[in-house]
């Protein structure tokens, strides 16, 4: 081989080499851009009244205490429904299933309710929550919506979190003559529950950024106060910001930029929540 | 108190006894119900799936399938009402080929760069901030483009607006491009380290050996990794309904004000009046949009599930 090839194949490699480095450096400028200048025309906006009060003359002035209220209350639906069904499906797809047709058709179920549209779950829950059951557009209907979007997520981190407990503890649990229900109980579930956790907190944060689907079922943009029961309608963030933005005419720049960061900032410090917890059970497990 | 001897002995057993029965029956219980929250995942889909065809399908006895699909002109409220979902078939294609070719390049090139070339310290740098994209909800994606890009796009390209299917499919590709890298990734990792070293005894570069051995090795997972990009550009509701423009004709260039099918349902589904025509219209959309992401996401993980097996021995 020639000295001149072996240059030429050189810098053939440092070119693909700068250019895959710039496919990684366009990934994450824009994220940190977007980041920082949401933080920077947000930050502005949010004060102690912004964040506590209700909104007056229409949304234009006044806080968004009802949306962030709304967006808990949501969050918090859609754990209580998803979390303890995904955990046992979760259950019985580790300790349960055996290797058959049934199984894998289950696998595939969640596989593809991860992949539906926002909206079409939207749709769902228009027809079974709000019509057919009766719920109306409410937070009910809302959180039921949203509990069926994160079931995929709930149910597949547990499996996960469940794989990962130690064969030797359930062995020795079953050796000193637990039951299998008994196995999972007292050894399985508590050894699986910062990863359990992790996927709950997980699904919190989706719910509390996913629009479409409340859009359908019930959320509103203006309410003078905070829903007094499930089967009220609710306000919340992630929909307050697309009408602010889209719908209203005159809304000040800075409000929106608010409403924008503050479901950021929530969307995201569940996030880190989740990480967190993750890490920090690693490190117990792993030492 | 039972007298000691014998008795006990069989008094215990019998107590034993019933305790177990008990046991085995609660946990008999137990078991049942956790097998009944296995199926949930099916009965989920199954029952979005059944929802679907019972709101959308009684549209076609009005405007039949071949007008629904192919028509052109969408007047849900005029009198007679017509019916025809092509402007947002072709927005919803317009927007998933501009997000597709602009994610897969960069989304697979920093794929290859993580798996095969950062160092730990880049790696553990960047994955951060790759999950913090994945984590930005669609609405705050929707409202970036609305503020940044779409000025930017309208001032580029000398447009009447910058709400078009081109800033869509701009910021559709950022939201695509999580999956796309992490799924290659993975693809490129699972390529045993042999065959790079193979490549490297017989004198290749770095580079040549990514190129002609980790990429084809890792084909079918970057496959399926751009499926599952393109699965979530289609889906993706907030972001187009807020910056593709919302305009009901067929579109005939990216940067044409658009409606794509997720949008379409978002925006018309509040003033529809229920299980009327124009709520059943925007139900069957819901069935085209379900059934077309239920086909490209059972395509990559059968693709997924090949690569696996791959380099299993």
């Amino acid at each position: 081989m020639t000295s001149r090839t072996m240059v030429s194949r050189q810098l053939s490699q440092r070119t693909a080499f700068g250019l895959l480095m710039l496919a990684t450096t366009i990934v994450i400028v824009p994220v940190l851009f977007i980041i920082i200048y949401m933080i920077v025309n947000g930050a502005g906006a949010i004060s102690w009244e912004f964040l506590t009060q209700s909104p007056s003359q229409a949304g234009k002035a006044g806080g968004i205490f009802p949306a962030i209220v709304g967006t808990f209350y949501l969050m918090l639906g859609t754990l209580i429904f998803a979390l303890p069904v995904g955990v046992t499906a979760g259950i019985y797809l580790t300790e349960y299933a055996r290797d058959n047709w049934l199984t894998r058709l289950i696998n595939t179920a969640i596989l593809n309710l991860a992949g539906v549209p926002s909206i079409v779950y939207g749709l769902f829950g228009l027809g079974v929550f709000v019509l057919a059951l009766n719920f109306g557009m409410s937070l009910l209907a809302a959180s039921f919506t949203l509990a069926c979007q994160a079931l995929a997520m709930t149910i597949t981190t547990s499996r996960e979190a469940i794989l990962a407990v130690p064969r030797e503890y359930k062995e020795g649990s079953l050796a000193v003559g637990a039951t299998k229900w008994q196995t999972v109980r007292h050894i399985v579930l508590p050894q699986a529950l910062p990863g359990i956790i992790t996927g709950a907190v997980l699904a919190m944060s989706r719910a509390a950024g996913e629009t479409a689907p409340i859009l359908v079922v019930g959320a509103a943009f203006f309410l003078p106060g905070l829903p007094q029961s499930p089967l009220d309608q609710f306000m919340a963030l992630p929909y307050h910001l697309y009408t602010a933005a889209a719908h209203v005419p005159g809304m000040p720049k800075s409000t929106i930029w608010g409403v924008a960061l503050v479901l950021l900032v929530v969307v995201m410090s569940f996030n880190v929540l989740a990480t967190v917890i993750r890490l920090r059970a690693r490190k117990r497990r792993y030492g | 108190m039972l007298q000691p001897g014998v008795s006990t002995v069989t008094a215990n057993a019998g107590l034993e006894k019933s305790l177990r029965r008990r046991w085995r029956l609660g946990e008999r219980f137990i078991e049942s119900w956790i097998f009944l929250n296995g199926l949930l995942a099916i009965v989920v889909l199954v029952g979005v799936l059944v929802l679907l065809l019972r709101e959308g399908l009684p549209i076609f006895a009005y405007t039949p399938p071949w007008e629904f699909f192919f028509g052109t002109k969408w007047y849900p409220v005029s009198e007679p009402p017509t019916f025809g979902i092509m402007p947002f078939f072709v927005a919803t294609l317009t927007v998933t080929v501009v997000a597709t070719a602009i994610a897969v390049p960069v989304g697979v090139g920093c794929a290859a760069y993580l798996a095969e070339i950062a160092p730990a310290k880049v790696r553990e740098t960047v994955k951060p901030i790759i999950e913090l994209l994945a984590g930005i909800p669609s609405v705050v994606m929707g409202f970036i483009g609305l503020m940044l890009l779409s000025p930017l796009v309208q001032s580029m390209f000398n447009l009447n607006t910058g709400l078009c299917g081109l800033t869509a499919g701009i910021m559709l590709s950022l939201m695509s491009l999580p999956i796309i890298v992490s799924v290659s990734e993975d693809a490129l990792r699972a390529v045993p380290s042999e065959f790079r070293e193979a490549a490297y005894a017989l004198g290749a570069t770095k580079w040549e050996t990514i190129r002609h051995v980790c990429i084809p090795g890792a084909l079918s997972g970057i496959a399926a990794a751009v499926m599952l990009g393109v699965g979530r550009a289609i889906g993706e509701t907030m972001t187009v309904l807020m910056v593709a423009g919302g305009a009901l004709a067929v579109p005939y260039s990216p940067t044409e004000p658009m409606m794509p099918m997720t949008a379409a349902i978002a925006s018309g589904i509040g003033e529809a009046v229920r299980r009327g025509l124009h709520y059943q219209a925007l139900f069957a959309i819901g069935l085209i949009l379900f059934t077309m992401t239920l086909a490209v996401n059972l395509i990559a993980d059968k693709v997924l599930e090949r690569q696996k097996r791959k380099f299993v021995r």
